[in-house]
């Protein structure tokens, strides 16, 4: 296991320095100038713009930029935004905590609500129920966004009044900051009505973010299941007259998981850059609206850096899946 | 047992709407910003989404501007007088003013000249401690040409403070209304200095203005409590709360909804459904600003004035006002907006005559017309809600005479540096006033001096420079209307650039917010406002 476990983390150095290299050089090849887009229609002269540029070390040459960038990496400096002269580790962590809170949220929303569409769908194939799941995961899965949240918000919130617009709490809360999550903050305030509040901020953004895994899964699931359910010793344990149930759940769905795992684990990526439209939106304060803004301002520091922990976290989140394959399925760990 | 399960979060949602509602009846005010403030130090940034969370809620300087419109009135200054060659500005303080108690910074004195002082130094000595905190630019300060104006700043008592000026400059009180001008607590600098953390002035600055920042949550929301011991008296609302929401339609829900009691910058699209919603009062203003398209008479064939009076002949500004402002505009003819002082409305506007244009441009020796572009900001301005919509309207006028011209556009930062550069033909741009003075807007946009900055025509004409630098050197108001007047001909006259439009501004409110104005200048100012329950 832990030979299995050193084999995938020798791949991670390699695919680390990959990503530096290629967030740097996309981001310094779209034009733009971070000085330029402060200054607005004001503008800055030359002189100011020089003094700007070598302040902010614009002004060296970009391999030496990216020398020192990554010199700053390793040393566990990801640089100052130069925007808000703010560490960008520091601006990282109070935005992650809305942007995990809500990718957990979506991710529970759609595994809770995926998987059993697809076990359903598979076991009753065929039915006018296996057909409506699968148009309406197909449907959930071509969802734009954008459009599905803002529908979403009108019906529920303008026009039925359930849940509060955008946000993550009603502004009649003054929670102090103490985890960054807003479930737990608001329960360890023990304000009345505070925590019900957070939970009905959460439910149109996990729903609208929840959406295309939820497809995704509920598919996977399906099809998994239709494969594992024709096996030979499905048969043999329907035979033997185990209950159906146990029969679908205990027999059918732990081999059926594999490829649903894997299918979870790929949908990490998808919260993490859906949650960049879900938060603009919502107004959600996390990280994917931190680094839209953060490109249009060329805002260079917090784009490289953002973009590093984004990938460090989808890459940690893989290995782990690969693990749980090993607990799910002994025979993956053997091979090579 | 499973239909109570289902119907609990329903009954959960229920009652959590419930308490929010009767907890929301208290004077909460919450305003929808559309962004998160780049910091609290309104020298250090340009955006009117600084200076609101900022300059205007926790600062005062030592003049204002009175509420809703551009006059300039004392503030934490109670008076001042000019010296006769108008080099000296003597400010008399404001006894009794607090400043806030901040998280860690209780003040034990009032406002006084030190603090003054501080509040200027940071911006202009780079011997001053604070000068290289926070990146150490201070744009606004540089760009209203202060660095250069101000000789010195002499503390003659605690409550007497004298700018001397290196010449004489009319609009400089105007310009200590501004939100770069905004007095800190030197009290609070020191202890942070002694302490090795200058940079907390920046993040939690204490000022003597109508709110305390309580809290602030990146791209979420700030927190305010009316300032008890306010030198106006407390203001009318308890709390303030900016409820961060970058996008227009989602404002606007949450507006209806009751989220939120005022917003601003709404799509046009939405302005109809919104004067016509019970709940909803849809203030509008006009804009203090002027869109416009600039020719660089430096290139060919700009240079001659014929062909950019052709050109203002050959637009037909009606049609897009009407296509890219759906109304909330109207024809600009001058360089400054109307509801500004000196505004020469004498002067009658090109009309749109085709006819007119091809007989300037055989004139000018092009008769068959020739090729150009037309650069197109590619960002939403109050100016110019549309650039690429408006530069393909002018094409089409256009090309009616004859002129074939290539719609061209940049990033942001691009294109404003390429600008700069000279690199455009026509350029589409804009401004929007900062202390309503016509310096502000003639000086700027189209002195010599702005060449190479915010002077895109790169056009300088003596006799139109002079009339701005005699009305800089005066402080009497009606003899400098009149210069500005005269300049405004010889603008009309030379056209170096063409105005298209001033916007009008719109900023839908919750029936129960009252007393609240439009700020002309574009900030957004909630010292005077109350809620009814």
């Amino acid at each position: 296991m832990f030979q299995f476990i050193f084999r995938r983390l020798s791949l991670v150095i390699p695919t680390f320095l990959g990503i530096t290299l290629l967030t740097f050089a996309l981001i310094h090849m779209i034009p733009g100038d971070p000085i330029e887009v402060m200054a607005g229609e004001h503008g800055v002269s030359a002189a100011r713009h020089a003094e700007l540029a070598a302040q902010l070390g614009l002004d060296k040459p970009l391999y030496v930029q990216y020398f020192d960038y990554v010199v700053g990496i390793l040393h566990g400096h990801l640089g100052y935004s130069l925007v808000t002269h703010d560490s960008v580790m520091h601006e990282f962590l109070t935005l992650f905590p809305a942007t995990v809170e809500l990718s957990v949220c979506a991710a529970i929303f759609a595994i809770f609500v995926g998987l059993p569409a697809g076990i359903f769908a598979a076991v009753k194939r065929g039915t006018i129920f296996d057909h409506t799941v699968m148009t309406m995961s197909l449907t959930g899965y071509s969802m734009p966004i954008f459009w599905w949240a803002l529908l979403l918000m009108l019906v529920f919130s303008v026009t039925l009044g359930w849940t509060p617009v955008s946000g993550r709490i009603d502004v009649v809360y003054w929670i102090d900051n103490v985890t960054g999550f807003m479930l737990i903050d608001s329960w360890l305030s023990g304000e009345k009505g505070a925590f019900i509040s957070a939970v009905s901020h959460l439910i149109l953004p996990s729903i609208v973010l929840g959406t295309i895994p939820m497809a995704v899964i509920a598919r996977m699931t399906r099809s998994s299941m239709l494969e594992v359910l024709s096996e030979d010793y499905i048969r043999t344990a329907r035979a033997k007259g185990i209950a159906p149930w146990r029969v679908i759940i205990i027999h059918a769905l732990r081999n059926a998981l594999i490829p649903v795992i894997t299918v979870i684990g790929l949908q990490v990526g998808t919260l993490l850059s859906g949650a960049i439209l879900t938060e603009t939106v919502f107004a959600w304060p996390g990280i994917g609206k931190w680094l839209i803004e953060a490109i249009s301002r060329r805002d260079y520091p917090v784009v490289q850096g953002g973009i590093l922990i984004v990938a460090t976290i989808i890459i940690i989140v893989n290995l782990l899946v690969d693990v749980a394959y090993g607990i799910v399925n002994p025979r993956i760990r053997h091979s090579r | 047992m499973k239909k109570g399960l289902a119907a609990l979060p329903l009954a959960m949602l229920a009652a959590g709407a419930m308490m929010a509602s009767t907890a929301q009846a208290t004077s909460t005010l919450v305003y929808c910003s559309e962004g998160s403030p780049e910091g609290f130090n309104p020298s250090l940034y340009y955006s009117g989404t600084t200076f609101d969370a900022s300059s205007q809620a926790i600062f005062n300087r030592l003049m204002e501007f009175k509420y809703g419109t551009t006059e300039v009135v004392p503030s934490l200054a109670t008076s001042y007088d000019v010296s006769k060659d108008g080099l000296v500005y003597t400010f008399h303080l404001r006894h009794g003013v607090k400043f806030q108690t901040t998280k860690d910074f209780t003040p034990t004195r009032d406002f006084n000249a030190d603090d003054v002082l501080f509040s200027f130094n940071r911006q202009r000595l780079a011997s001053n401690p604070y000068h290289n905190v926070g990146g150490g630019s201070y744009g606004y300060f540089d760009d209203m040409g202060m660095d250069k104006l101000i000789k010195n700043i002499v503390k003659v008592n605690d409550y007497t403070v004298k700018f001397v000026l290196n010449h004489p400059e009319a609009p400089f009180v105007a310009n200590l209304a501004m939100d770069f001008a905004s007095i800190f607590s030197k009290q609070q600098a020191d202890q942070y200095l002694k302490a090795g953390t200058p940079e907390k002035l920046d993040e939690d600055p204490s000022g003597t203005g109508p709110f305390e920042k309580v809290q602030y949550q990146k791209d979420s929301l700030i927190r305010y409590v009316a300032f008890k011991d306010y030198w106006k008296g407390k203001p009318k609302i308890d709390r303030l709360v900016f409820s961060i929401t970058p996008d227009a339609s989602v404002r606007y829900a949450k507006l209806k909804a009751g989220e939120c009691d005022i917003m601003p910058y709404p799509n046009p699209a939405d302005l109809k459904q919104m004067a016509k919603d019970p709940n909803i009062k849809l203030l509008s203003q006009a804009g203090l600003n002027v869109g416009y398209l600039t020719f660089n008479v430096k290139k060919k064939p700009f240079g001659d004035v014929k062909v950019r009076q052709a050109l203002n002949y050959a637009t037909d500004k009606k049609a897009i006002i009407d296509a890219v402002f759906q109304g909330a505009g109207t024809v600009a003819k001058n360089p400054i907006p109307p509801t500004m002082w000196s505004y020469n409305n004498s002067i009658k506007d090109y009309p749109y005559d085709p006819a007119k244009a091809k007989e300037l441009l055989k004139e000018a020796g092009y008769p068959n017309g020739f090729s150009t572009t037309i650069w197109a900001m590619p960002v939403q301005r109050p100016y110019n809600p549309n650039a690429r919509r408006m530069a393909e309207i002018i094409q089409e006028d256009w090309a009616k005479v004859g002129v074939k011209a290539e719609i061209v556009t940049y990033e942001w930062g691009e294109y404003l540096k390429r600008a700069k550069a000279g690199e455009a033909d026509t350029l589409l741009i804009g401004w929007t006033g900062d202390n309503g003075d016509p310096d502000n807007f003639l000086y700027t946009l189209l002195s010599c001096d702005a060449v190479g900055g915010g002077n895109y025509s790169e056009w300088c004409d003596k006799s139109f420079d002079n009339l701005l630098i005699k009305a800089k050197r005066t402080s009497n108001i009606a003899e400098r209307t009149k210069y500005y007047k005269e300049a405004q001909v010889i603008f009309h006259k030379q056209v170096p650039f063409m105005p298209i439009a001033n916007s009008t501004v719109y900023e839908p409110i919750r029936k129960v917010v009252k007393n609240y104005k439009i700020n002309p200048l574009g900030t957004h100012d909630f010292e005077y406002v109350s809620k009814e329950n």
